[in-house]
C-alpha cells in the first residue's frame, strides 16, 4: 500500500458523507474555547472556514497578505457558482453534478470527494442567500440560473459578472461579524513564511509582517492553509499580482505532499497579450460563451488581411467565418469545457488564422446574440414591424444588462467597443487544479495541517469545470472542514495553549530569517520581475497548453538555470525590517522557481494527456486528449527532498466505482 | 443612546442642518412676501408695508415663527461651524494638486464660506433695520403723513378770515384712520412702547400708530425721507451693492442647499430627485433675485 | 510618450514626506497606469533607489486594493474605473502627472502612496453582516422570493469594492458612500431587515469614531466611485438612521 491514505469512508457513495459525519468525533462547546486554529487565507475557502470555525467557538487567527480580508482573489471570479438545485427543472441532480464534474475533470478526481461536493452544493446557495448575497433573480423573485461549459443543464447561480465578489463579501461579512465579537483575530498584510511542527504536528506559523518586515510567531492547535492557486508561476495569468504558492510550498517543504502540480487550467476567453509591459491578463467570463460565438476567418488571406489591418472582422461574410467550436463539437458548441476550447483556439492560431498583430487571438462575437435577443424582445413588446435598428437596440440593451460590466471592462482595457466589433480573446493561465495533497478530511500529509480551496488538489481532477471552484472553496470552508477538523482537534482539548517560545519556533524563525538575509545579500543587478518574466516564458512555452517530452526536459534545465541566475544576480533594494514589496516578491518567486520545475517533472512523468494537461504525444486522431487509464489513473503526489529534482513520487490510485471510465466526448 | 445619537452623530448633525435650513427657506418666503410690498408705489405702498411690519411684530403665530427663525439661524450657524471644523480635521494633510471641479459644484464644497458670508450679511442687515426698529431705545418715527390743508384763520391785521395753506402731520393709526395727534402735547399725551398713544390723564391707550419702517428702508436705499425723520443714506450705493452681492451668495448657498437638505433627511429617491433638484434650483434663484430687486428698484426710484 | 511624474514620497507614517519629480520615457498608450509605475520602479531598483510603494493586487478593478490620487482625482481622470484599469492612452506626451496617496485622517499613510484603510474593516465589523450562522441549516434559497428590482438595487450597492476613493475625493473625507452602500444592500433585502436598525446605528457610530468627515452631499464620491455607487444609497442610509434613532 502507498503511504497515502485517502481515508475515504466505506459505504455506498451517496451515504458516505452522511454516515461519516454521524460517526465523526466532536469537540464540545466549552472545549472549543480552549482551542486555537490558524487560517491562512481569507478567500472563499479561508474566509468561510475562519467564519464557521469562529462561530463554532474556536479561537481563530486569520491571515492575508492584502490590506483587508475582502480583497482575496476570489473577489475576481466573474461567472458563477454551480449547485445541484434543479430550480429550472431541467433534470439536474446531485448525481448529475457529480457525474459532470468527474467527467469534466477527465476522470482524474476522487469520486467520494466530488460526490460530497455535489451534495453540499445546494446548501451553499441557501447559506449565501441567507447572508444577503444578491444573486440574480427573475421577475418572479426567484433565483435565476445560467449554463456553463461542460454541462447540459443550467445550474449556475450568478450575480451579474461579479459572482466571486458577492460570495466573498458574504464570507467576509460572516468573518466581520466574528472579528467584531473577538472570535477571529485578523492579521492583514501578513505573509506566512513557514509552518512550525512540534512533535510532528502543525502547531503554528512564522509570518512576516509586511508593514514592518518583522517576523512574528503564531501558535495554534491546527493550521489551515487556504492560500489560493499558483497560476502566477507563469508570470502572466488571470491571478492577482500577489497570488503566490509560498504558503503551500513552505508546508510542502515541511512534509506535505504536492499533488498533480502539472494540472493547469488555461482559460479560453481572456484578453490577449499586447506587449512586454503586460503585468497580468484579464479574464472575460466563460458566461460570455452562453451568447458569444467564437470564430476565425475561414480563408488564410482574410486572416492575414485582418492582422495587417486591411480588413475589419465585420467585413468578413458569414460564409467566410469558421465557427470552429460549433463545427468540431456540434453537441456542446461554444460551451465545450475550457481545456477543449483553449486547445481549439491554439490549434487555429498555430495554423495561422489568428486575428491580432501577434497572431494569437480569435473572435468572440455577439452580433448574432444581439439580433436574436432583439427579435425576442420585439416579440415580447409586441413590436411586429420593428426596424432592424430597433431590433439591434433592444438586443444590445439586453446584452448590456447581462454582460455590461464585462463589456465595459473589455472596452477600458482595449479601447475597442465590443458591441460594435467582436471581442478578441486568447487562452490564458487561469486556475491550478494541482495543489497540496489532502485526504478526505482535507488534512495534508502533515498532522494538523489542512489545506482548502484552490490551494489543495482535491476535486477537479485534470480540468475544472466553470463555476465549480467557488463551489469547492465554500464547500470546504463552510461545510466540510468544520466537521472534519473536529475529529482531529478532539485530541487537543487538554493540550492547552501552545507556547511560541518552543525551540521549534526559534528554529523555524531562524531559517526564515537566514533565507531572507541570503536574498538581500545577493545584491545583484536585476530586479525580481526580470527573473519572474523569464520563468513565465519558459513555463508558457514548454509547460503551457501543449507539452512534449523534449520541451519539458528543456523547461527543467531552463528553470534550473533561471533559479541559479536568480540566486546570483537578483537585486533587492532596502532592508528586511521595513515595508519592502521587492523582498515580498523575491520571497514568492523563490518558491515559484522550485514549483515550476516540479510542474515540468510532473508533466513529464504523466505521458498521457488528460484534461488541461495535454501531451502532444498522446492525442486521438482528431487531436483530442488521449488518456491512458491503465498507467495513469492515479494522483501523483510529490514528496519534497531538498531540490525539486530529488522529489519522490507517491501514487494514490483512483478507483472508479460509480462512474465508468470513458473517453470524454463533447461532439 | 437615542438622545445622544440625535445630537452627536454626524448624520444627526445633518438632520438639524437640513431642518433648520429648510425652515430658513420658509422664513425667506415669508420675509420676501412682505418685502415685495416695497415695490408698491406711493402712500399706499408705504402703508401696506408698515401695516405688514406691524402685523409681523404683533401676531402671536408670527411671533412664535420668528423665535423659531432666530433659533434656527443660531442652530444652523453653530451646527454649520461644528461640521466645518470636523470636516477640516478629517483631512489634516491636504493634496498638493486637486481638481475638485471635476466632480462637484463650487457651492457644495463651500457651504461654510457661503454661509459665513450670509451670516455677515444677516448681522449687518439686522443692525441696519432690526436693531434700529426694535432694540435701540430711542424714539422711532411713526408713520405720518404730512398733508397740506386749507386752514381758515383769523387774520388779526385785517380782521378777515383767510384761507391759508398749512402742513399738518397725520398719524396712521391701527384703526385704519389718519389722524392728527399732537405728540408735543406732553401734558395730555404720552407715547409708550414707541407706538402706543396713551391719554396721560386717563392712563388708557387711545390709539396706536405704526413705526415707519418703510421710510427707514427707502431712506437706507437712497430716498430722501427727511420729512419723516429719515434723512437720505449717503452710502446708499454701497448698501445696494452689498445687498445684491449677498443675494448672489445666497443663490449659491441655496443652489446646493435646497436639494441637499432633502438628501440629508433621506427624502430623496430616484423618482423624486429630479423634481427636488429642479424645484431647488428655481427656488435658489427666484427668491434671492426678488430680494435683490427691491433695493435696486428703490435705489433707482430715489 | 514622455512624462513627468510628480510622486508623493514618504518613508513612513511619521516622516513628513514631499512631492518628488521623476521623468519617464517610452511609455506606451496600451500600458496600464500601474504598469507604467512598474517600469519606473524597475528603473529605480536598477539605479539603487527606493522603489515607490503603492497598493495593488487584482489589477482588474475588483479587489479595491489600488488607490492613487492622480492629477487631482481619485483613480485618475477616467470614469467608472480603478487606477489599475486606467490606461496611459488617457494621457498625452509631455504631460505632468501628479500622484498622491488618499488623504484622510482615517487613512494614515503607511509609506509613499500606500495608506491604511482598516477603518473600513472596523466599520464592517460593527454591523455589515446578517447575523446568520454558516451552519447550512437555513431555509431553501427560493423560500423568500425577492422582487427583481430590489435584488438588482441591492446588488448595485453591493458592488462597492471598498477602495476608499469616495473618502479620498470628498472635501470632507466622508465615508458615507461606502457605509451607505452596505447599509443599503442589506436594507433592501428581507434577510437584512431584522437587524437593520442596529446595523445602521452601529456602523455610523464607528464611522464617526474613525474620524471621517461629515457628508455635505457634494456628490464627488459618486462621480469618482469606480463602481458608480449611487448617492441614493446615502439618502437611504439617512432615512434608515432617522427611523432607527426614533424607534430604538
Ligand atoms: C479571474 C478569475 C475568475 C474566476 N471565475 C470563476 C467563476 O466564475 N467560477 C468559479 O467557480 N471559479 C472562478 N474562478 C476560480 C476561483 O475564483 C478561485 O479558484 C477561488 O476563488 C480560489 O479561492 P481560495 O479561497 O482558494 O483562494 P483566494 O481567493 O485566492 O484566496 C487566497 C488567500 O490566501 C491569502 N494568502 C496567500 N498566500 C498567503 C501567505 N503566504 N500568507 C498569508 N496569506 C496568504 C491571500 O491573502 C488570500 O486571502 C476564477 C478565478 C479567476 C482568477
Ligand atoms: C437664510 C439663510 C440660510 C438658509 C436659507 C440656509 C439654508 C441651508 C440649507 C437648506 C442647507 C442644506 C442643509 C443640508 O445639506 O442638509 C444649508 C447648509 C449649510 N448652511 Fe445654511 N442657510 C442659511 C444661512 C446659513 C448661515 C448664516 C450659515 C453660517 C455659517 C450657514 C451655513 C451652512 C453650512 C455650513 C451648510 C452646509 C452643511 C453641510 O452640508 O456640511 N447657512 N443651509
Ligand atoms: S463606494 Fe465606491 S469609491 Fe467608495 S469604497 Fe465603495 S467602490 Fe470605492
Ligand atoms: S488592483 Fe484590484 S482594483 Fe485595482
Amino acid at each position: 500500500m502507498s503511504v497515502l491514505d485517502s481515508k475515504i469512508p466505506a459505504g455506498p457513495i451517496e451515504r458516505k458523507w452522511t454516515d461519516y459525519k454521524n460517526k465523526i468525533r466532536l469537540v464540545n462547546p466549552a472545549n472549543k474555547r480552549k482551542i486555537d486554529v490558524i487560517v491562512v487565507g481569507t478567500g472563499l475557502a479561508g474566509g468561510s472556514a475562519a467564519a464557521t470555525l469562529a462561530e463554532l467557538g474556536y479561537n481563530v487567527k486569520a491571515f492575508c497578505f492584502q490590506d483587508s480580508p475582502r480583497r482575496a482573489h476570489s473577489i475576481a471570479a466573474q461567472g458563477g457558482i454551480n449547485a445541484a438545485k434543479n430550480y429550472p427543472g431541467d433534470g439536474d441532480s446531485v448525481f448529475r453534478l457529480f457525474y459532470d464534474t468527474i467527467k469534466g475533470g477527465d476522470y482524474r478526481a476522487r469520486e467520494a470527494n466530488v460526490y460530497r461536493l455535489a451534495e453540499v452544493s445546494a446548501n451553499i446557495i441557501d447559506q449565501c442567500v441567507a447572508q444577503g448575497v444578491p444573486f440574480a433573480r427573475e421577475y418572479g423573485g426567484l433565483l435565476d440560473n445560467r449554463s456553463f461549459g461542460g454541462a447540459q443543464v443550467s445550474r449556475t447561480f450568478y450575480a451579474k459578472g461579479q459572482t466571486g465578489q458577492q460570495l466573498l463579501l458574504g464570507a467576509y461579512s460572516a468573518m466581520s461579524r466574528q472579528i467584531g465579537k473577538g472570535k477571529i483575530k485578523m492579521y492583514t498584510r501578513y505573509e506566512m513564511q513557514d509552518l512550525v511542527l512540534v512533535d510532528g504536528k502543525a502547531r503554528g506559523i512564522i509570518a512576516r509582517n509586511l508593514v514592518t518586515g518583522k517576523l512574528e510567531r503564531f501558535s495554534a492547535h491546527a493550521v489551515v492553509v487556504g492560500s489560493g492557486g499558483y497560476g502566477n508561476v507563469f508570470f502572466l495569468s488571470t491571478n492577482a499580482m500577489g497570488s503566490n504558492v509560498t504558503a503551500a510550498w513552505r508546508i510542502h517543504k515541511k512534509g506535505a505532499f504536492f499533488a498533480n502540480p502539472c494540472y493547469t487550467q488555461i482559460h479560453p476567453t481572456c484578453i490577449p497579450v499586447t506587449g512586454d509591459h503586460q503585468s497580468k491578463l484579464t479574464l472575460m467570463s466563460e458566461s460570455l460563451r452562453n451568447d458569444g460565438r467564437i470564430w476565425v476567418p475561414k480563408k488564410m488571406e482574410d486572416a492575414i488581411a485582418i492582422r495587417e489591418g486591411r480588413l475589419k472582422p465585420t467585413d468578413i461574410a458569414e460564409a467566410d467565418r469558421d465557427y470552429y467550436l460549433e463545427r468540431r463539437y456540434p453537441a456542446f458548441g461554444n460551451l465545450v469545457p475550457r481545456d477543449v476550447a483553449s486547445r481549439a483556439a491554439k490549434e487555429r492560431c498555430d495554423a495561422g488564422f489568428g486575428v491580432n498583430a501577434t497572431g494569437e487571438a480569435v473572435y468572440l462575437d455577439f452580433s448574432s446574440a444581439i439580433e436574436r435577443y432583439g427579435k425576442e424582445q420585439a416579440m415580447i413588446h409586441h413590436m411586429t414591424d420593428a426596424t432592424p435598428e430597433q431590433i439591434y437596440k433592444l438586443g444590445r440593451d439586453l446584452v448590456e444588462a447581462k454582460y455590461g460590466n464585462l463589456f465595459q471592462m473589455y472596452y477600458k482595457i482595449t479601447d475597442e467597443d465590443p458591441y460594435v466589433t467582436p471581442m478578441k480573446i486568447y487562452p490564458a493561465v487561469h486556475y491550478t487544479m494541482g495543489g497540496v495533497w489532502v485526504d478526505y478530511n482535507l488534512m495534508t500529509t502533515i498532522k494538523g495541517c489542512y489545506c482548502i480551496g484552490e490551494a489543495n488538489f482535491s476535486d477537479h481532477g485534470a480540468n475544472r469545470l466553470g463555476a465549480s471552484a467557488l463551489m469547492q472553496g465554500l464547500a470546504d470552508g463552510y461545510f466540510v472542514l468544520p466537521y472534519t477538523i473536529a475529529d482531529y482537534l478532539a485530541d487537543d482539548i487538554k493540550t492547552g495553549a501552545i507556547s511560541t517560545a518552543l525551540p521549534e519556533f526559534d528554529e523555524a524563525e531562524k531559517s526564515v530569517r537566514d533565507f531572507s538575509e541570503r536574498l538581500m545579500n545577493i545584491k545583484g543587478t536585476k530586479p525580481v520581475d526580470y527573473f519572474h518574466k523569464r520563468l513565465g516564458k519558459a513555463m508558457w512555452n514548454y509547460v503551457g497548453m501543449g507539452r512534449t517530452e523534449e520541451g519539458l526536459k528543456k523547461a527543467i534545465t531552463e528553470i534550473q538555470q533561471i533559479r541559479q541566475d536568480f540566486y546570483n544576480d537578483v537585486k533587492i533594494p532596502g532592508t528586511i525590517e521595513e515595508l519592502n514589496p521587492e523582498l515580498d516578491k523575491a520571497l514568492r518567486l523563490s518558491d515559484f522557481l522550485e514549483l515550476g520545475e516540479l510542474m515540468a517533472m510532473d508533466a513529464l512523468n504523466r505521458s498521457e494527456s488528460c484534461g488541461g494537461h495535454f501531451r502532444e504525444e498522446s492525442q486521438t486522431e482528431k487531436g483530442e486528449a488521449l488518456r491512458d487509464d491503465d498507467r495513469f489513473a492515479y494522483v501523483a503526489a510529490w514528496e519534497y527532498k531538498g531540490e525539486p529534482s530529488q522529489a519522490v513520487l507517491h501514487k494514490e490510485e483512483l478507483k472508479f466505482e460509480v462512474v465508468k471510465l470513458a473517453q470524454r466526448n463533447y461532439e | 443612546m437615542s438622545k445622544s445619537v440625535l445630537l452627536k452623530s454626524s448624520l444627526a448633525k445633518k438632520y438639524w442642518m437640513a431642518l433648520t435650513g429648510l425652515f430658513l427657506c420658509l422664513f425667506l418666503v415669508g420675509h420676501l412676501a412682505g418685502n415685495l410690498q416695497l415695490l408698491k408705489a406711493g402712500e399706499e405702498g408705504r402703508r401696506a408695508f408698515n401695516e405688514y411690519a406691524y402685523f409681523m411684530a404683533h401676531n402671536p403665530v408670527v411671533k412664535i415663527l420668528s423665535y423659531l427663525t432666530y433659533i434656527s439661524i443660531i442652530f444652523h450657524v453653530i451646527d454649520g461651524f461644528l461640521l466645518f471644523a470636523q470636516n477640516r480635521k478629517a483631512r489634516p494633510v491636504k493634496y498638493a494638486h486637486t481638481r475638485p471641479q471635476e466632480n462637484s459644484s463650487f457651492a457644495s464644497r463651500n457651504m461654510a464660506l457661503l454661509g459665513t458670508l450670509i451670516l455677515v450679511f444677516i448681522v449687518t442687515h439686522m443692525q441696519n433695520f432690526w436693531y434700529k426698529a426694535k432694540i435701540s431705545n430711542g424714539p422711532f418715527p411713526l408713520h405720518t403723513l404730512v398733508k397740506e390743508i386749507d386752514n381758515q384763520e383769523y387774520d388779526p391785521a385785517t380782521g378777515a378770515i383767510v384761507n391759508k395753506k398749512q402742513d399738518v402731520k397725520l398719524y396712521l393709526l391701527t384703526n385704519g384712520q389718519y389722524q392728527m395727534i399732537d405728540l408735543e402735547d406732553k401734558d395730555n399725551i404720552e407715547l409708550r412702547h414707541n407706538t402706543e398713544i396713551y391719554s396721560k390723564k386717563l392712563d388708557v391707550k387711545v390709539a396706536e400708530g405704526y413705526k415707519d419702517l418703510h421710510s427707514l428702508t427707502t431712506a437706507f436705499f437712497g430716498h430722501d425721507n427727511s420729512k419723516y425723520g429719515f434723512p437720505k443714506n449717503d452710502l446708499a450705493t454701497v448698501a445696494v451693492i452689498f445687498y445684491v452681492v449677498s443675494m448672489l451668495v445666497l443663490i449659491f448657498h441655496l443652489w446646493h442647499g435646497f436639494s441637499s437638505a432633502f438628501q440629508s433627511l433621506g427624502l430623496r429617491s430616484k423618482k423624486y430627485a429630479p423634481i427636488i433638484i429642479t424645484v431647488g434650483k428655481i427656488f435658489a434663484v427666484v427668491v434671492p433675485v426678488l430680494f435683490a430687486v427691491i433695493p435696486v428698484y428703490l435705489y433707482l426710484t430715489k | 510618450m514622455k512624462l513627468n511624474l510628480k510622486i508623493w514620497r514618504q518613508k513612513g507614517p511619521n516622516d513628513k514626506g514631499s512631492m518628488v519629480s521623476y521623468p519617464i520615457e517610452n511609455i506606451d498608450g496600451d500600458m496600464s497606469f500601474l504598469e507604467m509605475l512598474d517600469i519606473l520602479n524597475d528603473q529605480l531598483v536598477e539605479k539603487g533607489d527606493d522603489p515607490v510603494a503603492f497598493d495593488h493586487d487584482c489589477r482588474e478593478g475588483i479587489c479595491g486594493m489600488c488607490s492613487l490620487y492622480i492629477n487631482g482625482e481619485a483613480h485618475g481622470p477616467d470614469r467608472g474605473i480603478t487606477t489599475c484599469q486606467l490606461h496611459m492612452r488617457k494621457f498625452n506626451d509631455g504631460d505632468t502627472i501628479y500622484i498622491e496617496p488618499w488623504r484622510a485622517k482615517a487613512f494614515p499613510v503607511i509609506k509613499d502612496l500606500m495608506v491604511d484603510r482598516s477603518a473600513f474593516d472596523r466599520i464592517m465589523a460593527a454591523g455589515g453582516f446578517v447575523s446568520v450562522n454558516t451552519s447550512g441549516n437555513t431555509q431553501d434559497a427560493n423560500a423568500i422570493p425577492i422582487p427583481k428590482d430590489d435584488a438588482d438595487e441591492a446588488f448595485n450597492a453591493a458592488t462597492c469594492i471598498g477602495c476608499g476613493a469616495c473618502v479620498a475625493s470628498c472635501v470632507n473625507s466622508s465615508a458615507m458612500l461606502f457605509v451607505s452602500a452596505k447599509v443599503s444592500q442589506l436594507a433592501l433585502l428581507p434577510q437584512g431587515q431584522i437587524e437593520a436598525m442596529d446595523r445602521v446605528k452601529n456602523m455610523v457610530a464607528v464611522m464617526d469614531e474613525e474620524g471621517f468627515g461629515n457628508c455635505s452631499n457634494t456628490g464627488a464620491c459618486e462621480v469618482e466611485c469606480p463602481k458608480e455607487i449611487s448617492l441614493e444609497n446615502i439618502a437611504r442610509m439617512n432615512r434608515e438612521f432617522l427611523k432607527a434613532s426614533f424607534v430604538k
